[in-house]
């Protein structure tokens, strides 16, 4: 049903604040297959990932992905306190220009919530709603930074469902985090791939 | 897009604030400028259209650092920057809720506060075009300030030192066309001079708050 998706990442590297903190990182990512990013707190993950996401842009190297391809999920789950759980959804698949919300939330059991405000959610709660956005995008390519933060541990199980169906319709994800979802991956550690601390020559913030 | 337009008016609605804040404000200082002015309806007159128009343009600074701080803080930012929508079209959107949920009742409600302010007759018809005009180029111009400060935190002072000398063209043309409008006078050139600072505003600020927008999420 889904084109054949395929990521390649070339000596990538990476900057926080004007600082280079991945460089050489290498990876490819086709249809069907998930991949762990471990490393430490502050390797930069998440600044590998928001990089790949097109949020910021590579010092080196290069990224080769189908244009609009990426779903993107980060630690803030995007969502509008006042607007119930339904209309959340509903309003990210209006974005991302799908229609279905049902099955969004019956994949993360958040059926029974659908009409109450996403400011009477549980931490946990939010932070499925804010997974199960990922469904209404219809986009091929997860890039999610630690997604089970907050959840419980029915609830990662029904995560880790909710990728496996992901991979198994021909997606792809890219997951950042530290615990087993459940399901066989591969890893990649980014520790290796830490820059050697130094001043960017002329970067400039603004408009490299 | 336009689904971004209805969830902002949505959001401007359920939250409160968002419509009436910029309106009650409005009301206020012009309902206090008699007050301190005096009632003699001859000076009160001859400051009305400058009162009206400080009024109207303080009211939509007033809520200008909601535009695009409640989307970064939330994460939402992010999330329409990746998104299929082009960022151009999400500020364009931003600012035209912006201008629904404040310029437009400004301009609405501009000839009942004209009266308060005995207004000449003659210039409540160029007092709303003057606003329904004028005010699409405040909350433009507001949205590319708001993009400037968006990763700042409590950036309110510097948006309003930045956006308040860009406010200042339309102003004068505003306040003159209400003005000439009171005294008979042609307003032709003031009114098309407001015309083309909106147009321009809306032209071509929505690739500057972009791309100010794309440098702050980095």
């Amino acid at each position: 049903m889904r084109r054949v998706m395929e990521m390649v990442v070339e000596n990538l590297a990476c900057a926080r604040g004007g600082v280079p903190v991945l460089e050489g990182v290498s990876f490819g990512l086709r249809g069907g297959q998930a991949l762990m990013l471990r490393g430490p707190n502050g390797i930069g993950k998440t600044t590998l990932l928001r990089t790949l996401a097109g949020l910021q842009p590579a010092l080196e190297g290069r990224i080769s992905v189908p244009p609009e391809a990426m779903a993107y999920a980060a630690h803030a789950d995007g969502l509008k306190a006042t607007l119930s759980v339904a209309e959340n959804l509903a309003f990210w698949a209006r974005i991302f220009g799908q229609r279905d919300v049902d099955t969004a939330l019956t994949d993360f059991n958040l059926g029974d919530l659908a009409q109450r405000q996403a400011q009477n959610l549980s931490a946990g709660q939010k932070r499925r709603l804010g997974l199960a956005r990922l469904l209404v995008t219809g986009r091929p390519i997860w890039v999610l930074d630690e997604p089970t933060v907050s959840l419980d541990v029915a609830s990662v199980a029904l995560f880790g469902q909710a990728v496996q169906r992901h991979l198994e319709g021909g997606g792809a994800a890219l997951i950042a985090t530290h615990i087993d979802l459940g399901f066989e991956a591969d890893e990649l550690d980014v520790t290796p791939f830490r820059a050697v601390p130094r001043e960017i020559d002329s970067f400039d913030e603004a408009f490299a | 897009m336009i689904a971004l337009l209805l969830r902002d008016l949505t959001l401007a609605i359920r939250a409160g604030g968002g419509f009436g804040l910029a309106l009650t404000f409005f009301l206020i200082v012009v309902v206090l400028v008699p007050f301190g002015v005096g009632p003699d309806s001859t000076i009160l007159s001859a400051i009305a259209p400058g009162i009206l128009w400080v009024g109207a343009l303080l009211a939509c600074l007033l809520s200008l650092d909601r535009i695009f701080a409640l989307d970064h803080e939330d994460g939402s930012l992010d999330l329409l920057a990746t998104a299929p929508i082009p960022l151009e079209g999400v500020v364009a959107m931003k600012a035209a809720a912006h201008w629904v949920t404040t310029g437009l009742p400004l301009t609405l409600a501009a000839p009942g506060l004209g009266m308060l302010l005995s207004l000449e007759p003659a210039a409540f018809r160029w007092l709303v075009l003057s606003l329904a005009l004028g005010t699409p180029a405040l909350s433009m111009i507001g949205a590319f300030g708001a993009a400037l400060t968006v990763g700042l935190k409590r950036g309110g002072l510097l948006l309003s030192l930045l956006v308040l000398p860009l406010y200042v063209p339309t102003l004068i043309f505003g306040a003159e066309t209400v003005a000439r409008g009171a005294d008979g006078m042609a307003t032709a050139t003031p009114l098309m001079m407001l015309a083309a600072i909106t147009l321009a505003a809306v032209a071509l600020l929505p690739f500057a708050a972009a791309a100010a927008i794309r440098i702050n999420l980095r």
